[in-house]
């Protein structure tokens, strides 16, 4: 804990860095894990899941 | 209120453990150095608001039992879940429906062939379907209008050239531009289902006139377009029966699309709002709790002065 804040938290510049790149990495992570929930639940009624039927 | 309120919950609700009494919260109101005149505006504007607020709700709830009109029953949609997807498959069979049969009487001009792209056919299928219409473009070089097979970037055409063609050629009736006719009409795509399957001999006592048809789900009973929708009236390309209530379930998921064409986004975001706002009441809770834990630790001590 000690070292985390020390190294990371301790200074304004460094903790923007860590915020930015967590939110970064926290939005790409929810994106996808949302996406593919909603692509499991609605499983062959969307586009991606019929177009080979027509290309 | 606060009897029935403890009734409900027991005394969980009411009881004044925190560290705050009564008295104390007395004594940190504001309220009681307003004025006469503060204190009736704002019991007017709390009184307005709960009564408009009331009468909104009234008006929501009442069950319109004054007309004659039939309500359309609750259909189980595919789509009507909380983070249902529309069914794409019906909905590119809506719009072989559309093609075929609405549009030889209603427009739909705020949908381009571009739309289609993505959500019903690839980009070369929307391409074809726009190549089939012809479309009056222009000036060319020498100043003339021309005719020119559609692109993707056209809208859909029109079948009469303004309002009054359209009427002239349908007893006086104006059938609707279908863009938006979901939203626009009470009960979305159950009314539009039932007003395509629900058409009936006119029982006695209705008069209809020239052109006028019997339909229970549509307001007054008597609608100038006649019943469109029958057992095979068209052969989808999938090769799904045609039956009338499956052309009539496509169009109208087609329908609800054009009406809502951002449908699957905004269901997707409600999986990504209830994952985000979860995330953020966790954190919420516990910085309260962590920034409260020194005054709810801390303990004051009266030191009377000795001297
Ligand atoms: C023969 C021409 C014709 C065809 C084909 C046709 N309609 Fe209509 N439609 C009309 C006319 C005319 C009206 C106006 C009726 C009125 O106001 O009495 C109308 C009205 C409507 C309305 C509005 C009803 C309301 O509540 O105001 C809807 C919805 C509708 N049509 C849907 C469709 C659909 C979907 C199809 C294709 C399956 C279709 N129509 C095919 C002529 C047609």
């Amino acid at each position: 804990m000690k070292v985390i804040y020390n190294t990371l938290f301790k200074r304004t510049s460094t903790f923007a860095v860590v915020c930015i790149g967590s939110a970064f990495f926290f939005e790409r992570a929810l994106d996808v894990a949302s996406e593919s929930f909603f692509e499991s639940v609605n499983k062959g009624k969307l586009w991606k899941d019929i177009k080979h039927k027509y290309e | 209120m606060a009897a029935t309120l403890g009734r409900i919950c027991g005394s969980k609700l009411l009881k004044s453990v925190p560290a705050l009494n009564l008295q104390q919260a007395n004594g940190l109101s504001t309220a009681k150095t307003w004025t006469n005149g503060q204190k009736k505006l704002v019991a007017t504007i709390g009184a307005l608001t709960g009564g408009v607020g009331a009468l909104i709700y009234a008006l929501e709830q009442s069950v319109e039992a004054s007309g004659t009109e039939v309500h359309p029953p609750k259909m189980p949609w595919s789509h009507s879940g909380l983070i249902s997807a529309l069914d794409h498959s019906s909905v590119r069979r809506g719009y072989e429906v559309y093609k075929q049969v609405c549009s030889a009487c209603h427009s739909m001009k705020y949908i381009a062939y571009r739309n289609l792209v993505g959500v019903t056919h690839t980009e070369a299928e929307a391409k074809a379907e726009a190549e089939g219409i012809m479309v009056r473009d222009g000036p060319d070089d020498a100043g003339n209008y021309y005719d020119r097979p559609g692109k993707l970037s056209d809208y859909f055409p029109s079948p009469y050239p303004n309002e009054e063609a359209a009427r002239a050629a349908n007893n006086g009736a104006y059938p609707p531009d279908l863009s938006y006719i979901v939203s626009a009409r009470h009960g979305g795509e159950d009314y539009i289902f039932s007003l395509l399957t629900g058409y009936f001999d006119a029982p006695a006592g209705v008069v209809l006139r020239e052109g006028q048809y019997f339909n229970p789900y549509f307001p007054g009973g008597a609608i100038s377009m006649a019943q469109v929708l029958y057992n095979e009236v068209i052969e989808y390309q999938d090769g799904t029966p045609a039956t009338q209530s499956q052309l009539a379930k496509d169009v109208a998921t087609f329908l609800k699309w054009t009406s809502e064409p951002e449908h699957d986004v905004r269901k997707q975001m409600i999986i990504k709002v209830v994952g985000i706002m979860t995330f953020l009441a966790a954190i919420t809770y516990y910085i309260k709790r962590h920034k409260w834990s020194a005054l709810k630790s801390r303990k004051i001590f009266f030191v009377p002065k000795k001297d």
